[in-house]
Formats: C-alpha cells, structure tokens, sequence
C-alpha cells in the first residue's frame, strides 16, 4: 500500500489560512488502512482545525468527506458540485489523489500528507518500505528480498563494508534495520540459492524507474474508442 | 605497464601505500605538504573521495598535484555523488593528467557526511565501476557499448574489501567478483584482528584467487585509547580486539603530564601498527600495506621506518 504521514497540524493551519471554506477529503484506500487519511483521520483533523481557527478568531467552515479511491475520476465526480463550492479542498489522499483533483477541478488542492513510499505492515502501527517500485523486478534472483528499496545504496552485488557486527545496517538509527544483503544472503541460503550471488549482476537500467522520466502504463485493448 | 605501483607490485616488492585526504578548502599548499611528508616513503598515495560523505577538495584535482609533484596517486572514486556519465568521464580525465592507478568505492552514505540532505547517486556500485573502467581499457567501449573514439585509459584498477564485516564468508566470494570484474589491486579495510584476517585470507586462497590479485592490507596507527574504544564500539564494520584497547591504555597509565601521556600513547600506537605489519608480512599472499594514519601524516615514516619497508 501506499504509505503516508499526516502533515503537522501547524503547517495545515499555515496552508489553511487564507481561507474560509474547505472540503477535507479523505480516502478510503491505502491512506486508511495506514491511518493518515480515511474517513476517520478526516474528522479528527477538521475538529482540531476548527478549534484552532475558532482560538485565532476566524472561524473555518469545513466539509468533511472521503472517497473510495482519490486517484480515479469515478469516484471523485460525485463530489464536483460540492468540491466547486469550495474555495479550497485539503486532500488527506497520498499525492496521487490530490495531483489527480487538481487536473479535474479550477480550486486550490491542498496536501495534508506527506506521501512515503509503499510499504507491507511490519507489525502493528509499523510500516516499512521493501519495493521502490523500479520497474524492472529481479526478486526471484534475490530471495524475494529487494536490494533496491532495503538497501541504503541499492547496491546489486552484495553488502558494503557498512555491515554492523549483528547484521544490521549503518544507515539506519540504533540498529533499526537489518542490512539487505545479510537478510538476501541468509534467505538464498535456506532457500538452497545461494549460487545467485556467485555471478556478477550487471549494472542496472534505470530508465525503467522514474530517470527515465514520469512513467506511465498503457493497455491498448482497455483504451475505449474515441 | 603504465603504474609504478603496479610495476613496484610486479617486482615482488613489499608496497607501501598511505592515504592522502584533500583539505576543506582550495588550499593546494596542504595537498603539497601531505606530498612532501610522503614522498620518500610510500610507493604511491591514495587520495580520499569526500571521505565520510564530508565535502573536501576533489580527488581528482588532489591527484593532479600529487602527480604534478612526483608523488605516484592513487584515484579513489565512489559511485555515491556520480552517475555512469560522471564517472566514466573522471576517468578519461584522470587518465589525460597522468593518473594511472584507480581506487573503485561505492563509497560511504551521504546520512554520515555534512549534507546529509544530499541525493545520493548510487547509479552503479563498486563492481559495475570496476567493470566499466576495464571495459574502456582494455575494450575501448563505455558502459554502454558505444565506443571511445581515441586513446583508451590505461588504468591499474584496484578496489577494496572488509573482511570484517558480516556475512563474513561472504567476503571471499565479493572479493571474486570485484577480480572477475577487473580488480588487479585490493586494499583492505584497516586489520586490527590479525586471526580473522588470516581466515579471510585463507578462504581467498581457497577460491584460488590469491595469485590473480595483489591484496594490499590496511593499517592504521591509534592515536589514543579513546579513538581505539570509539573505533571498537562505534564504527561498524572495523574490528578492535580488546586488548589492543587495553595496550592503549596500559601505556599511559601513572603518566600525569598530559603531554607525556599523549606522546606514550602515539608510541604505543605505532608500535601496534608495526607489530601488525610484521604479522601481515609473513601471510602469504599479502602483497604490501595501505597506512591510513589520517590526518596524521607525519606518523607515516615513522612507521615505514619500524617496519623495516623503507625503499
């Protein structure tokens, strides 16, 4: 899922200021399930703006809602009306959301998240990034354990001298992560696949990310006529 | 052969290498000095590529004026702050100002530096660095495929290995592949634990490697029992056993001028460091020692001397 963090309260007062009336729009995907911005974080967010606002002596009218998927026109258009009522939306979506309202609507799209990475649940209330969405996966060859978005330097032939004595890696604080290719290395190993990392892996081709440009996916026997 | 220190290696001498790290500022006066301390002891000098992430006077620049000095460099350069353009590119230009040897990193993360907040690059890492720089060499092709259009750089190619780093059995099969890919020379991280380097060594022996590569051993002098204990407890992948800590701090124990004690504690450290250059010369297979007595220079004849490798 796609990975998010709530935005300090004081830097969505500050975007909020210049105006009176906002839709807080949530979304009922990723975001929710991470607890960033579904339909509850919507609300308690707008209750606290309030209050804020209703302290500085200028009160703010909120809408509160929240659509099953931001980044999809379908389910945003019920809201246009409402949305074109505004003089401002915060969008508690992941960036994708509210790039997408802003192509759609002539009104101000405000971000409330600061948008991650895409990240699997490592234990409740942690989350943590393992694919970098590169374009060109290689997980059967590594263990299912991705050296592009677990290692600090996405290196493709091994650990650098960075290793910590208990396996973990420099980068990260106190130990907090395990180095990736120590966790490649002991995987390939149980797997009985430890020949994988005899032969040299070539120097990756990055045009597949996002060097090469803003990417996009084109399925031509979806696309409706005209 | 175009690198004296690959022809000094050729020869079966003993080497001597030290390293030699830019100033934070433009300042070529203090590249000349390290040069003039070093000259006369060491068979050529590696020049640190914004060590630990910290932004210093370019490498390739610090070459240049070794170079321009009759001091032989050694071109350090980390995939951290270039992509293959860049690097490919520093290398031609290392090659057209008369450097003739090329250390291959993947260098230390930006997080440890003075900019943190820097992109790093990490396009390639050390194994496709030294893949391409043979690949100009002795192909006269880019990365890419596409061709040099003239003289090709005729580099001596080395890289580095920690064996004291985990997965330790790991680190003979990386080794390989850093030969397999073009590595002639390999300086080592700093050997404080003689019995673990020995293992390594022994399984770079095993995979048959040690006679298609010259294994260069690192070594540092330690200045005081705190950087020794720092070192043991704080810098990962750098193994202090703890009876050199305890040497440390046995040699300037009942010392009360501060002075006194600073100066028993230096003797004590280069008396360590000789020591451990003693043992690595009798392993088979190790070709000479890389003195990484940084920012310490002026201990490095000192050491060259003890250890019996004056040229």
């Amino acid at each position: 899922m796609i990975v998010a963090d709530q935005k300090p309260i004081e830097e969505i007062l500050q975007m909020l200021e210049p105006y009176r009336k906002v839709l807080f729009l949530g979304c009922q995907t990723c975001v929710a399930v991470c607890m960033a911005g579904g339909e509850k974080e919507v609300g308690l967010l707008a209750a606290a703006v309030r209050l804020a606002r209703k302290h500085q002596g200028r009160p703010i009218e909120i809408v509160e809602g929240a659509v099953k998927r931001q980044c999809d026109d379908e389910f945003n258009e019920p809201w246009a009306k409402t949305i074109e009522q505004q003089e401002a939306v915060l969008s508690l979506a992941c960036g994708v959301g509210v790039n997408k309202l802003s192509e759609r609507f002539d009104v101000p799209i405000l971000p409330a998240l600061n948008t991650k990475f895409f990240g699997e649940v490592e234990r409740q209330g942690v989350w943590a990034e393992v694919c970098a969405g590169c374009g060109n996966c290689i997980l059967h060859l590594t263990g299912g354990i991705c050296p592009i978005a677990r290692c600090a330097k996405n290196l493709l032939n091994g650990p650098c001298g960075g290793v910590r004595a208990d396996g973990t890696c420099e980068v990260a604080q106190n130990g907090s992560r395990p180095c990736a290719w120590v966790m490649i290395y002991e995987r390939l190993g149980k797997l009985n696949q430890r020949q994988n990392l005899e032969n040299i892996f070539g120097a990756k081709d990055w045009s597949s990310d996002r060097h090469g440009g803003p990417r996009k996916r084109i399925r031509e026997d979806m696309l409706l006529e005209g | 052969m175009e690198s004296n220190l690959q022809r000094a290696l050729a020869s079966k001498k003993f080497v001597v290498t030290a390293e030699c790290g830019p100033p934070k500022s433009a300042d070529r006066r203090i590249i000349e000095e390290k040069a003039k301390l070093l000259k006369d002891w060491v068979d050529a000098a590696n020049v640190t590529d914004n060590q630990t992430a910290v932004t210093r006077m370019s490498s390739l620049a610090a070459c240049a004026i070794l170079k321009s000095l009759g001091l032989e460099p050694v071109f350090q350069i980390t995939c951290r702050d270039r992509n293959r353009i860049a690097l490919q590119s520093d290398i031609l230009g290392a090659y057209a100002l008369g450097i003739r040897n090329v250390l291959c990193l993947t260098g230390d993360h930006q997080s440890f530096g003075n900019h943190p907040q820097a992109k790093g690059v990490f396009d390639l890492d050390s194994v496709h660095l030294i893949e391409t720089v043979r690949k100009m060499r002795d192909e006269g092709r880019f990365l890419s495929g596409d061709e040099l259009t003239g003289e090709r750089p005729a580099m001596f190619i080395g890289a580095v290995e920690n064996p004291f780093a985990p997965p330790y059995e790991f680190r003979a099969l990386r080794l390989k592949k850093k030969i397999e890919a073009g590595a002639q020379f390999i300086q080592t991280q700093i050997v404080y634990n003689i019995p673990r380097f020995r293992e390594f060594i022994a399984r770079v022996g095993d995979l048959g490697l040690l006679d298609k590569v010259y294994i260069i051993a690192g070594v540092s002098p330690i200045k005081t029992p705190g950087a020794a204990k720092y070192m043991r407890d704080n810098v990962s992948g750098l193994d202090v056993p703890n009876e050199i800590v305890a040497r440390m701090e046995a040699a300037g124990k009942g010392i009360e001028d501060k002075k006194a004690r600073a100066e028993a504690w230096r003797k004590e450290g280069i008396t360590i460091c000789v020591e451990i250059i003693q043992q690595l010369k009798e392993i088979p297979g190790i070709s000479g020692v890389h003195i990484m007595a940084i920012e310490w220079e002026e201990a490095v004849p000192e050491i060259v001397q003890k250890a019996g490798l004056k040229t």
